[in-house]
């Protein structure tokens, strides 16, 4: 039987069925014998010292294994260096346990040890912390005179700063025929997977252990705990075959990491620790940003000046940042840019990169704006897009490896049935609704990071494909199965992935929409090596029917070694390692983005969204009814796991744009919805029907497989369209994300 | 969580002699206290389990034709009753409206109403709150409090009843019915809850060691016109910002009696009895809706981040009142529908 081709195909996940059964075993589901249960104490103070602690009512309590505080923390790693992960923003690492200086509210400052979780839990209630308090400052809009430059440091050049101003904007701007400013507000958000952090440590004795940990980047950890307690490298070995979704979380080693390797080296013990919900409001997050834009346009309709100027939050110990302002001059080509981002340390923990990070924020911006600008015009919203429209990217001048979007533009309107809108707001009723139509433009990066695979035709003839990287939930198992079966002409039942684990060969995190590229370029390259490897064999072989046959000639495909015309000389791969002795064929490559070529050419991915609200004229109520994504990411391998993955990213956009914000109390300095009752995301009311569309897009230039990655970019443009349709609705423009109805109630008179 | 006893009782008699200590408290559902308590807000010492008490879990029928609702019968159970969806519909509604279908499952009636405030502070074991710790203060009143309370609140607590079922009870002036170690009494709904005063640590008026049996509910005409519209961040799965059920008897398009409570805005089902009045006897009409809305929400005071709650307070109103006049049109959800 003859495979069919394996990309393209809508494969189901191929672990799907160990997790709806509940086989699948997460970080925290490792229930080894002689097991410790570790719970963290958060300190209820902002900012201070610990000035004591009193521990005895915890000491008298059975079943207490051991208290860690600063007063007790073994001498560990000095420099900040080793704490710095792959993912350390410039600034000082967060050190837990290092010192009695309380720089936020929630940062773990003890471990309770214990036999049973329980007893841990109970313990934290009875250990007494002493603290000296400080003022501090947690609101980005009461600290904005507190922005700065962000300093420079090795992620920079992932995460560069603003490019330099072109031509004039401040005169380009005055004499523009047609303008609009206006200022875009983001509050905090927690990403809040299922799954909760979560490390199970397993002590092997000599310094050697097995973690299994919740993370998005298994060498990541693996080099930081070595790094952090003096490991050896091949003596730490760092586990997550599942991982119950993180969306930027787990791009760092957190804490219950570093606490649950102490306590386990410490004590020589098996220890787990689990973090609960509201402690996953202790670390990082989406920050809070402030966005001010000014954008102008000549009679024609073309954009002439833009101006995005942001100020994000920070801690105070390190400079997290995002890309949030540079977007719109790699879609519309402005002469006239000022570009601005700088940074407030607040008493917070230090924010992470959480879905889309800065472009989600950035892009509601900057289609609001366009939005705004287009009305100003009296031009349809599409057509302004399309009026300034850019084939190549205007901010570097170089053309885009592909750029589909108008293919997006084109195939989400007609799906949409966008040309039959009513430019005028709160034109259209429903009774007492308004309907409201809105669109916006997405995009992304492209990324794609250095990794190296192995692969093993086995004594069996099956494949066994080997890598680091994690499934965080987005189908990278399935996804990459298929690559490896397509590229040799195997059948998926007969490939066996293996990756979650720093013992496999190197992957970065799993993030920035990557892996598919990263990862995928990689086992290409590795299983053409593995290829080259087995031709050459079966060559030199004597007696080989294929002896004579040119090398370019021979094809592998059903499992088997073929010849392009004369499909019926074929052997088997069980036949191959036979005549192979019954040795196995092995490679490892490692492959990386050809930085030489691509250096002439920008990328990224587009989308379009295109949404329809209903908002209730007297209540404010806002009911999303229709969403449509259209997207442009090169080549898609597996349209299902695709497609879930742009539902999931629209589905977060409605959430930001009107469900989902951790709120803080300014006078206490913490977060107060820490919890999935108050912390609100959507259900499944919320969400209506929603097409997802992949524009066709070839992309012969970014990598061999011509993917560039979907995690990310189905979210860039929802909440901008949201905020879009809701103004088409009512005629009112809320730019306070999110959009709740006591925005709305400020606004009398839809 | 504390060490803690636990007993399980099958007699109402039993469970009250059992709950005799000060620091027991009765398991029903489970659904609120084992929250608290997981997070070190309650601790009680001694857990009377009452769920198999079949004496006080079913639903019946009156003779005057009223019906009983039993203490352990399940929200689910209640809202799916024959004889509740028939005869109080609008009882039916504000159950559905709250929380989710698997906790509506384990829920029962009598816990519904003992449920605790969803206050962010109260449920902080870290930051001040007089509910939870008399006399250390309440960060609401200058914090987050855009889920808080408007109407008939204190100084020393601004926090709001969350229930549903609670407003379509108050609306439909149930008799809640209660035992304890100086025997049975009834309590009217209206007295049932509390404001918080200078005692904001208790909920309700249920003396110590009492407990909920069973809630009856009168004979009424108000299974034409009804409406529970209820407000929230999502659509579903979210406490009332504002809620409000109404029920009319209707005489032509002249309203001869008319109810009204409130839900999200105070700390207890919020009923103006003097609105009602007002709306007794006159047409149904958008102005006289209006004049009860203003009537209602009279003296509500806003601390900031809960004000946009006064304008939709009355908004909603009128639009329940609105909806009650076209029952059949009303969305699944409690969402606003016409």
């Amino acid at each position: 039987m003859e495979n069919k081709p394996l990309i393209g195909q809508p494969l189901s996940r191929l672990e799907g069925y160990e997790k709806v059964t509940g086989n699948a075993q997460y970080a925290a589901e490792y229930n080894i014998p002689d097991l410790l249960y570790g719970y963290v104490v958060n300190s209820t103070i902002t900012k201070g010292k610990i000035l004591s602690v009193d521990v005895s009512d915890v000491l008298a309590l059975q079943g207490v294994v051991k208290i860690f505080t600063h007063e007790n923390r073994p001498s560990l790693a000095w420099f900040d260096l080793q704490y710095a992960d792959m993912d350390a923003p410039p600034g000082t690492v967060f050190k837990p346990l290092s010192d009695n200086i309380i720089r936020y509210n929630g940062q773990p400052i003890a471990l309770i040890v214990a036999e049973d979780l329980e007893t841990a839990r109970y313990a934290s209630t009875l250990i007494k912390f002493v603290y000296e308090e400080e003022t501090f400052n947690t609101i980005l809009s009461q600290n904005l005179d507190k922005a700065r430059e962000p300093k420079i440091g090795m992620s920079t050049p992932l995460k560069p700063p603003p490019p330099k101003p072109t031509g004039n904007f401040e005169q380009a701007y005055a004499s523009a025929e047609f303008k609009t400013e206006a200022k875009y507000r983001h509050g905090t958000e927690h990403h809040n997977p299922l799954e909760l952090f979560a490390t199970t440590t397993i002590y092997e004795g000599d310094g050697k252990l097995t973690i299994y940990d919740k993370t998005q980047g298994t060498i990541n950890n693996q080099l930081y705990v070595a790094n952090v307690f003096g490991l050896k490298y091949k003596n730490v070995r760092v586990l997550a075959p599942y991982v119950g979704g993180a969306f930027g979380s787990g791009l760092r080693p957190q804490y219950q990491l570093f606490l649950c390797v102490l306590a386990s080296l410490e004590l020589k013990r098996n220890v787990r620790v689990t973090l609960e919900r509201k402690q996953m409001f202790s670390f990082g997050h989406r920050p809070q940003v402030i966005q001010s834009l000014r954008f102008g346009a000549d009679n024609s309709g073309k954009v002439t000046a833009m101006n995005h100027n942001a100020v994000g939050e920070t801690s105070a110990y390190e400079d997290y940042n995002e890309i949030l302002v540079p977007w719109s001059h790699k879609l519309y080509p402005a002469a006239n840019t000022l570009f601005e981002y700088k940074l407030a340390p607040l008493d917070l923990a230090t924010p992470i990169d959480m879905r889309a990070p800065g472009g989600v924020s950035g892009m509601h911006a900057i289609e609001c704006i366009m939005d705004e600008l287009a009305y100003k015009l009296n031009m349809d919203p599409l057509d302004f897009r399309l009026n300034n429209y850019s084939e190549i990217d205007p901010s570097t001048q170089k053309p885009f490896t592909s750029k589909e979007l108008k293919q997006c533009y084109k195939k989400g309107a007609e799906k949409f049935g966008w040309h039959m809108r009513n430019p005028k707001p709160a034109s259209t009723k429903k009774g007492n609704r308004l309907v409201g139509w809105g669109m916006a433009t997405g995009i992304w990066d492209a990324y794609q990071f250095p990794a190296r695979a192995e692969v093993i035709l086995t004594k069996e003839g099956r494949l066994e494909v080997h890598n680091a990287t994690t499934d965080i939930g987005t189908g990278t198992m399935t996804v990459m199965t298929q690559i490896a079966a397509d590229e040799f002409g195997i059948s998926v039942d007969e490939v066996s992935f293996f990756y979650g684990d720093s013992k496999k060969p190197f992957s970065m995190f799993q993030g920035g929409s990557a892996i598919t590229a990263s990862t995928g370029t990689a086992i290409v390259a590795v299983i053409r090596e593995l290829k080259k490897k087995i031709i050459k064999k079966i060559k030199d072989s004597p007696n080989s029917p294929f002896k004579e046959i040119p090398e370019d000639q021979i094809v592998f495909r059903n499992s088997g070694l073929s010849v392009k015309k004369q499909p019926d000389l074929f052997i088997t791969f069980q036949e191959l390692i036979k005549a192979n002795k019954g040795k196995e064929f092995k490679a490892a490559k490692l492959a990386g983005p050809d930085l030489l070529k691509l250096r002439k050419f920008s990328k990224a991915t587009h989308s379009a969204s295109f949404v329809e609200v209903e908002v209730d004229k007297d209540l404010g109520t806002i009911t999303v009814t229709r969403a449509v994504t259209a997207v442009a990411a090169g080549k898609i391998i597996n349209p299902k796991t695709a497609r879930s993955q742009i539902l999931g990213s629209m589905i977060w956009g409605i959430s930001k744009a009107l469900h989902e914000e951790t709120l803080i109390d300014p006078n206490l300095g913490k977060y107060m919805n820490a919890n999935l009752g108050e912390y609100h995301i959507p259900v499944h009311a919320d969400i209506p029907e929603m097409e997802v569309i992949f524009a066709e897009e070839n992309d012969g230039l970014i990598n061999e497989l011509g993917v560039k990655g979907v995690g990310e970019i189905g979210m860039t443009a929802i909440p901008a369209a949201i905020a879009n349709a809701v103004f088409h609705a009512t005629g009112k423009r809320i730019n306070d994300l999110p959009i709740h109805f006591d925005k709305l109630m400020g606004h009398h008179g839809y | 969580m504390n060490s803690f006893d636990y007993k399980k009782e099958i007699t109402v008699d039993a469970a009250v002699k059992a709950a005799a200590d000060n620091k027991a408290m009765f398991l029903a559902g489970g659904t609120n206290i084992i929250d608290l308590w997981k997070y070190n807000l309650t601790n009680p010492e001694k857990l009377i389990d009452i769920n198999d008490v079949q004496e006080i879990s079913t639903i019946q029928l009156l003779e005057n034709n009223g019906v009983r609702l039993g203490a352990l019968a399940k929200n689910a159970a209640t809202a799916y009753d024959p004889l509740i969806e028939k005869k109080y519909p609008l009882l039916s509604k504000a159950i559905l409206a709250g929380a989710s279908p698997q906790i509506r499952n384990m829920a029962t009636d009598g816990g519904n109403l003992l449920q605790r405030t969803r206050c962010y502070y109260f449920y902080d074991p870290d930051v001040p709150c007089n509910k939870r710790e008399p006399g250390s203060g309440c960060p609401a009143i200058q914090g987050c409090n855009r889920i808080h309370a408007i109407l008939g609140t204190s100084e020393h607590c601004i926090a709001v009843f969350p229930s549903d079922m609670c407003v379509a009870l108050a609306a439909l002036e149930a008799v809640v019915n209660v035992t304890g170690p100086n025997g049975d009494r009834k309590i009217p709904f209206a007295d049932f809850h509390k404001l918080p005063e200078d005692t904001p640590h208790l909920d309700n008026n249920l003396e110590k060691g009492e407990m909920i049996t069973s809630i009856d509910l009168p004979p009424n005409h108000f299974s034409k016109n009804y409406a529970y519209l209820k407000l929230r961040d999502r659509h579903s799965y979210a406490f009332a910002l504002v809620s409000v059920a109404v029920a009319f008897e209707m005489d032509g398009k002249t309203i001869s009696k008319a109810r009204i409570a409130l839900g999200g805005v105070a700390h207890k089902p919020w009923r103006v009895p003097k609105a009602e009045e007002l709306l007794r006897g006159k047409k149904a009409t958008m102005e006289n809706f209006a004049t009860a809305a203003e009537c209602i929400l009279a003296g509500a005071v806003g601390r900031g981040d809960n004000d946009f709650k006064i304008p939709l307070a009355k908004r909603s109103i009128i639009r329940a009142c609105e909806m009650a006049l076209y029952p059949e049109s009303q969305i699944p959800g409690a969402g606003p529908s016409l």
